[in-house]
C-alpha cells in the first residue's frame, strides 16, 4: 500500500453564484521516498490540491467528497487535533513565499525550537542542536549565526533554505512544495532544487512538487500529474510522459516551450486560454482548444463534446482523452485479429 | 584565446550604420535617504549630509540596430528593467546619454519627446495593471492615435483601431468592453495593440510574457515575432528567461549588478558563453532533456547595489577571480566569435 | 492568427444597466437590511426637503403667514395643542413642521455644497501632490497638516467671525448659504487631499500610468483622465462621511450664532432658537429638529459605512 493515497477527491468553493468545483475526481498515490510533480497552469487547481491534502483549504472552499489516506489513516473528517499531529510533523509544506511560514518578529532559531517543542518533549538546548544540524544540512553559510538572525536579514534564497530546514525539522515522511522556487532567480532556483532533490534522496522523504515549470518537474520528479481545469488529465512516470506525449494538452504545453522549437521559428501554440471553473465546457474541458477533436480523416469526434473522458492506460501512463482511447483501441484490434 | 582589446565605444556596433538607439555611459541612481532633512546626520559632533544610493545601472553602453531584437537578460536587481524605463524616458538617467536615430533624447521635456513617442513604444510586464480599468478597449486603443494624429477624422481613427485589433487577433466586438473582462493573455494582446496603434518602429518590451502561463507565453511570443516581420520592428526585449532569449533574440546582452558583462549574437552566446556569469546562468536553465542537471554553483548571492564591489562586480562569486578582478574594472573587449565580453579572465586567456 | 472567444462567453453588448445588475454593489445592497433602511430614510428626508414648498403647510419665510399669537404651541400629542400646527410652533409662531422641512433643505444644500467645495479643492491638491511629488507634495501636505492641527470647527469659527466682522451682520445674513459653503469647504479640504493623494500614489505605481506616459500624454490628462477615475471609490466613500460632517458643522456654527440667521433657519439655528425656551417648558422647538438632524446624519453615516465595506474592504476598515 502506498504511503499517501488520494481517491476521488472533490473540492468545491461555495460562491455567490453557487458552488464552483475546484477539483474533480482527483486520484493519485505516493510511495515512500517517491517524488511526484503536479503540473498545470494557473487556474488548473494544483495549489488547491496541495492545500486540500492537509485540509488547509480556506473558506469558502470545502472538501465535498473522496478520501485521503496517509499511512493507512483516513484524513478527511479527522479532528483538527489529529490533523495537527500529522501536519508539520509527518507531512510538511513549503510555500512559494517564505514569509508566509516565517514569523518576522522571531529569530530563525526561536522559530525552529518552537516548532520542535510543539511536537516533541525536548529540552531547549537539544532543540537548538537539532535546528543547527538541519541548517547545516541545507548548506547555509555560517549556520550558527543564522540561528540568531531575523528572517528579514536573510536573502530570498537563504530564506527558502531556512524553510526547507524547518520542513525537515521533524523528519517528515512527505514534503509538499508549492511553487518553491517561482519567486527566485534562475541560478538560485537551480541550487534550491538540487538541494531539495539531494535531501529527499538522502533521507528517503517523499516529495509532492507543485509547479508550472516543466523543466523543473523533469529534473526533479519520478512521476508527474498534469492538471487541467480542476482535473487530472494525464499521469505516469515523468520521463515517459515527456518522451512519449499522449494527451493533446500535455503535448501542446511541452511543444509551446521555446526550448523545444528552432530559434526564430513560430512556436507551437495552444489557442485560447484555460476556461474559468464556473463556465466549464461540456464533455472534455479541453475540447474547445484541442486540435484533435477532428480526426485525421476529417470526421468529427462527437464524444469530446459530450462525454467527460475516463482514463486509458498506455504503457505506464494514463491519459484522460477520447483521441488517445481511440488510438489504443485501434492498435489493439489488429493485434487481436492477428492472434486469431 | 582572444586578446583583442578595443575601446568600449568602438566595441558595440558590428555594423557600420548608425544604430537606431544607442546608450552611452548610462547610469541611474536612486536615492535611499529621503528628503534633505532626513539626510542630515550627526557624526563625530558635526552635522553632516549623508546620502545613500541604489546603483541600479552604472555605465551601460549598448547599441540597437534597426530590425534586430536585442534581448537584455539578468537576474532580479541587475538593472535590466531600469534600462528599459530609462530608454523610454520614464526615468531620467543620472549620467550618460541616449540617442535615438542620431538625436539625443534623454534630456528632452515631455513635449519635445512627443515626436519620438510615436516612433518608440513600450509593452509592460503585468497585463493586469497595464490597462486602465475605467477605460474600454476602444478608448484605450483610440487614445494614442488621437494624441499623435490630432488631424485624423474619427472614421480614420476607428479604421486604424480596427486594423490594429485585427493584426493582434482581437475580435472587433471587444471594443466596448473593459480590461477586467479578459484573461491575462488577452489583456497582453490588447496592450500590444495599444503599442502598435501608432505604427512605431521601436518597441521596448519589459518582461512581456513573464506573468503569463506557458501556453499563453507561446501565443504572445508568436504575436511579437509576427509583428516584427510584418512591421519591420526593432525590439529591446527585457527578460530573465534564457530559453525565450534563445528563441527570440538576434543579439543578447547579459547584465549583472548594473553592468553589461557580455554582448553577443544569440547563437554565439549559447554556443560559446565566455563570461563566467553567463556560463553559470546558462547552466541553470531547467531543461526537459536531462534529468540530472549539472549546473555551475556560484558562491554566495548577488551583493546589494547600494555598496558596489570594487573592480569587477562579479568577483565575489566568480570561481576564476584573482587580485586584478578585485581591483580593476574590466573593459569590454571583442571576442573571436563576434561578441564582446567584460572579463579580465577572458582577456588574459585564463577562461 | 488564432483568435478565441472561449473565455469571454458573455455577449459583447452588455449595457450599463446589465453591468450594474450583475454588480457586487447591488448584490450586497440586497442583503444588507441596514443599508436598505438607511437609503429609504435618506431618500424620504431628501424628498421632503426638496418638496418643502409643496409639502409644508406654511411658508416660514413669509411673514404674512406668521401669527405671533400662536407662538410656542406644543405638538399635537401634548395638551393645549392646536391641530393646525402638527408639530407645534416656535417662539415666533412659525409652524415647526414647515420650518423643519425648510431647515432640512438649507442644511442639505449647505452639506452637499460644502462637500462639493471640499472635494474640488481636495481632489485637485491631492492629485497634484500625489502625481507631481517632490516639493509640490511637501508644500501641499504640510499645509494640510497645519490646517488639520487646528480643529476644523475652530477654523470655521475664525473665518466665520472674520466675515461677520468685515461685512457686517446684515450682509452675512443675506449671503449666509454661499458663505457657509465656502467656510466649511475651506475648513475640511485636507481630508480629501490626503485620501486622494494616498490612492494616487497607489495608482501611480501601476503600469497603465506608465503606459500613458510612454504614449506622450500630458500630465494633466494623465491625472484627470487616467488616475482620477480610478480614485473615485475612496472619494465616494469619504464624501458620505463628509456630508454628514458638513451638516453637523453647519449646525454647530448656527448654534454658535455664526450660521444661518433665524429668518431662514437651518436645523442648527432652529435648535439654537429653541434652546432658550427649554427652561420655560417648550422642549419641542429644540428636540424635534434635533432628532431630525440626528436621524439624517445617522443614515448618511450608515450608508457611508456600507459603501466603504463594499467598495474598499481593505483600505478603509478599522
Amino acid at each position: 500500500m502506498s504511503l499517501l493515497e488520494v481517491n476521488h477527491l472533490d473540492v468545491r468553493f461555495a460562491l455567490r453564484g453557487g458552488d464552483v468545483k475546484a477539483l474533480r475526481d482527483i486520484c493519485f498515490s505516493l510511495d515512500r521516498g517517491e517524488r511526484l510533480g503536479i503540473v498545470g497552469e494557473s487556474g488548473a487547481g494544483k495549489s488547491v490540491a496541495a492545500f486540500s491534502l492537509l485540509n488547509l483549504i480556506a473558506q469558502p472552499g470545502y472538501i465535498a467528497g473522496g478520501s485521503i489516506r496517509f499511512d493507512g489513516q483516513e484524513l478527511i473528517g479527522v479532528s483538527d487535533r489529529a490533523l495537527r499531529r500529522i501536519r508539520g510533523h509527518r507531512i510538511s509544506m513549503i510555500f512559494q513565499d517564505p514569509m508566509m511560514t516565517l514569523n518576522p518578529v522571531l529569530t530563525i532559531g526561536e522559530q525552529m525550537v518552537e516548532c520542535l517543542k510543539a511536537h516533541r518533549r525536548i529540552a531547549s538546548r537539544d532543540a537548538r542542536a537539532i535546528s543547527l544540524r538541519k541548517l547545516q544540512q541545507v548548506q547555509i553559510p555560517s549556520p550558527e549565526a543564522r540561528l540568531d538572525q531575523y528572517p528579514h536579514e536573510l536573502s530570498g534564497g537563504m530564506r527558502q533554505r531556512v524553510i526547507i530546514a524547518i520542513a525537515l525539522l521533524l523528519d517528515p515522511d512527505i514534503i509538499i512544495a508549492d511553487e518553491p522556487t517561482t519567486a527566485l532567480d534562475v541560478t538560485i532556483q537551480a541550487e534550491i532544487m538540487a538541494l531539495l532533490l539531494e535531501l529527499c534522496e538522502e533521507h528517503n522523504v517523499g516529495l509532492v512538487l507543485i509547479t508550472h515549470d516543466l523543466g523543473v518537474v523533469s529534473q526533479v520528479t519520478q512521476r508527474m500529474l498534469v492538471m487541467y481545469a480542476g482535473r487530472v488529465i494525464e499521469q505516469g512516470p515523468t520521463r515517459e510522459i515527456i518522451n512519449d506525449l499522449q494527451h493533446p494538452y500535455t503535448q501542446g504545453l511541452i511543444k509551446a516551450l521555446p526550448q523545444m522549437a528552432t530559434p526564430g521559428e513560430r512556436l507551437n501554440q495552444i489557442p485560447g486560454s484555460m476556461p474559468s471553473l464556473n463556465r466549464l465546457p461540456s464533455g472534455c474541458a479541453f475540447h474547445p482548444r484541442c486540435g484533435f477533436v477532428t480526426r485525421a480523416d476529417g470526421s468529427h469526434r462527437q464524444a469530446c463534446h459530450d462525454q467527460v473522458p475516463g482514463f486509458v492506460t498506455s504503457g505506464n501512463c494514463q491519459a484522460a482523452c477520447h483521441m488517445v482511447a481511440e488510438m489504443i483501441e485501434r492498435e489493439r484490434l489488429p493485434a487481436e485479429e492477428q492472434d486469431r | 584565446m582572444t586578446t583583442a582589446t578595443s575601446s568600449i565605444n568602438a566595441a558595440s556596433a558590428p555594423q557600420t550604420a548608425t544604430p537606431l538607439l544607442s546608450m552611452r555611459g548610462l547610469e541611474k541612481r536612486f536615492s535611499l535617504s529621503g528628503d534633505f532633512l532626513e539626510q542630515l546626520k550627526f557624526k563625530g559632533g558635526k552635522l553632516v549630509r549623508e546620502q545613500e544610493h541604489v546603483h541600479a545601472i552604472n555605465g551601460v553602453d549598448l547599441d540597437i540596430q534597426r530590425g534586430e531584437a536585442l534581448c537584455v537578460v539578468g537576474e532580479s536587481g541587475c538593472g535590466k528593467s531600469t534600462v528599459a524605463r530609462t530608454v523610454m524616458g520614464l526615468l531620467r538617467p543620472s549620467a550618460g546619454e541616449i540617442h535615438y536615430d542620431g538625436e539625443r533624447i534623454d534630456d528632452r521635456s515631455t513635449k519635445a519627446l512627443l515626436p519620438f513617442r510615436r516612433r518608440m513604444q513600450m509593452i509592460f510586464q503585468n497585463p493586469y495593471a497595464s490597462l486602465n480599468p475605467r477605460m474600454t478597449i476602444q478608448q484605450t486603443l483610440e487614445e494614442p492615435i488621437r494624441l499623435h494624429h490630432p488631424d485624423w477624422s474619427p472614421a480614420r481613427v476607428k479604421d486604424q483601431v480596427a486594423e490594429v485589433m485585427d493584426s493582434v487577433g482581437i475580435a472587433a466586438d471587444w471594443g466596448p468592453r473593459y480590461g477586467h473582462e479578459f484573461s491575462g493573455g488577452q489583456r497582453q494582446r490588447i496592450a500590444i495593440a495599444r503599442a502598435l496603434a501608432v505604427n512605431p518602429e521601436f518597441i521596448v518590451a519589459d518582461e512581456p510574457i513573464s506573468a503569463l502561463d506557458v501556453s499563453i507565453q507561446a501565443q504572445v511570443l508568436n504575436l511579437l515575432m509576427e509583428a516584427q516581420q510584418k512591421r519591420n520592428l526593432t525590439y529591446l526585449f527585457i527578460t530573465h528567461d534564457l530559453a525565450v532569449v534563445e528563441h527570440f533574440g538576434t543579439r543578447v546582452a547579459v547584465m549583472y549588478l548594473g553592468r553589461v558583462c557580455e554582448v553577443a549574437p544569440t547563437a554565439t552566446l549559447f554556443a560559446t558563453p565566455r563570461h563566467p556569469y553567463t556560463q553559470a546562468l546558462m547552466s541553470a536553465i531547467p531543461r526537459l532533456e536531462d534529468d540530472r542537471p549539472q549546473h555551475i554553483r556560484l558562491e554566495g548571492e548577488v551583493p546589494t547595489p547600494v555598496r558596489l564591489p570594487s573592480g569587477c562586480v562579479f568577483h565575489g562569486r566568480c570561481p576564476h577571480a584573482n587580485e586584478r578582478c578585485r581591483r580593476e574594472v574590466p573593459a569590454m573587449i571583442a571576442t573571436d566569435e563576434g561578441g564582446q565580453v567584460a572579463c579580465h579572465g577572458v582577456e588574459e586567456g585564463r577562461i | 492568427m488564432t483568435t478565441t472567444h472561449s473565455s469571454v462567453t458573455r455577449s459583447s453588448t452588455t449595457s450599463r444597466w446589465e453591468r450594474f445588475r450583475d454588480s457586487y454593489l447591488l448584490y450586497s445592497f440586497k442583503r444588507d437590511l441596514i443599508a436598505q433602511f438607511s437609503l429609504a430614510v435618506f431618500i424620504l428626508l431628501v424628498g421632503c426637503a426638496l418638496l418643502a414648498p409643496w409639502l409644508a403647510p406654511m411658508n416660514p419665510y413669509d411673514l404674512a403667514q406668521i401669527d405671533i399669537l400662536a407662538s410656542e404651541l406644543p405638538p399635537f400629542w401634548v395638551d393645549g395643542s392646536d391641530p393646525t400646527y402638527l408639530m407645534g410652533t416656535d417662539s415666533q409662531g412659525r409652524d415647526l413642521l414647515s420650518t423643519i422641512l425648510y431647515g432640512l433643505r438649507v442644511s442639505l444644500i449647505i452639506g452637499f455644497g460644502a462637500v462639493a467645495m471640499q472635494a474640488s479643492l481636495g481632489v485637485c491638491f491631492g492629485l497634484l501632490a500625489g502625481y507631481l511629488g517632490g516639493r509640490v507634495d511637501a508644500f501641499l501636505m504640510r499645509m494640510a497638516d497645519i490646517q488639520l492641527s487646528f480643529s476644523t470647527l475652530m477654523v470655521a469659527i475664525v473665518v466665520g467671525a472674520l466675515f461677520k466682522a468685515i461685512f457686517g451682520g446684515a450682509t452675512f445674513s443675506t449671503y449666509a448659504v454661499p458663505l457657509l459653503v465656502l467656510i466649511i469647504g475651506l475648513a475640511e479640504w485636507p481630508q480629501y487631499a490626503r485620501t486622494v493623494r494616498a490612492s494616487v500614489l497607489a495608482e501611480k505605481g501601476k503600469e497603465y500610468v506608465d503606459a500613458a506616459r510612454v504614449m506622450g500624454l500630458s500630465s494633466r490628462r494623465i491625472m484627470f483622465r487616467h488616475i482620477l477615475p480610478n480614485t473615485l471609490s475612496p472619494i465616494f466613500v469619504i464624501s458620505t462621511v463628509q456630508v454628514a460632517n458638513a451638516i453637523i458643522s453647519e449646525a454647530a456654527l448656527s448654534f454658535l450664532g455664526l450660521g444661518m440667521p433665524e429668518t431662514q433657519p437651518s436645523l442648527g439655528s432652529l435648535i439654537k432658537s429653541g434652546f432658550d425656551y427649554i427652561q420655560s417648558g417648550s422642549w419641542w422647538i429644540t428636540l424635534i429638529p434635533g432628532l431630525v438632524l440626528v436621524v439624517l446624519v445617522l443614515v448618511i453615516n450608515l450608508l457611508g459605512d456600507w459603501l466603504r465595506d463594499v467598495l474598499n474592504p481593505r483600505l478603509y476598515k478599522g
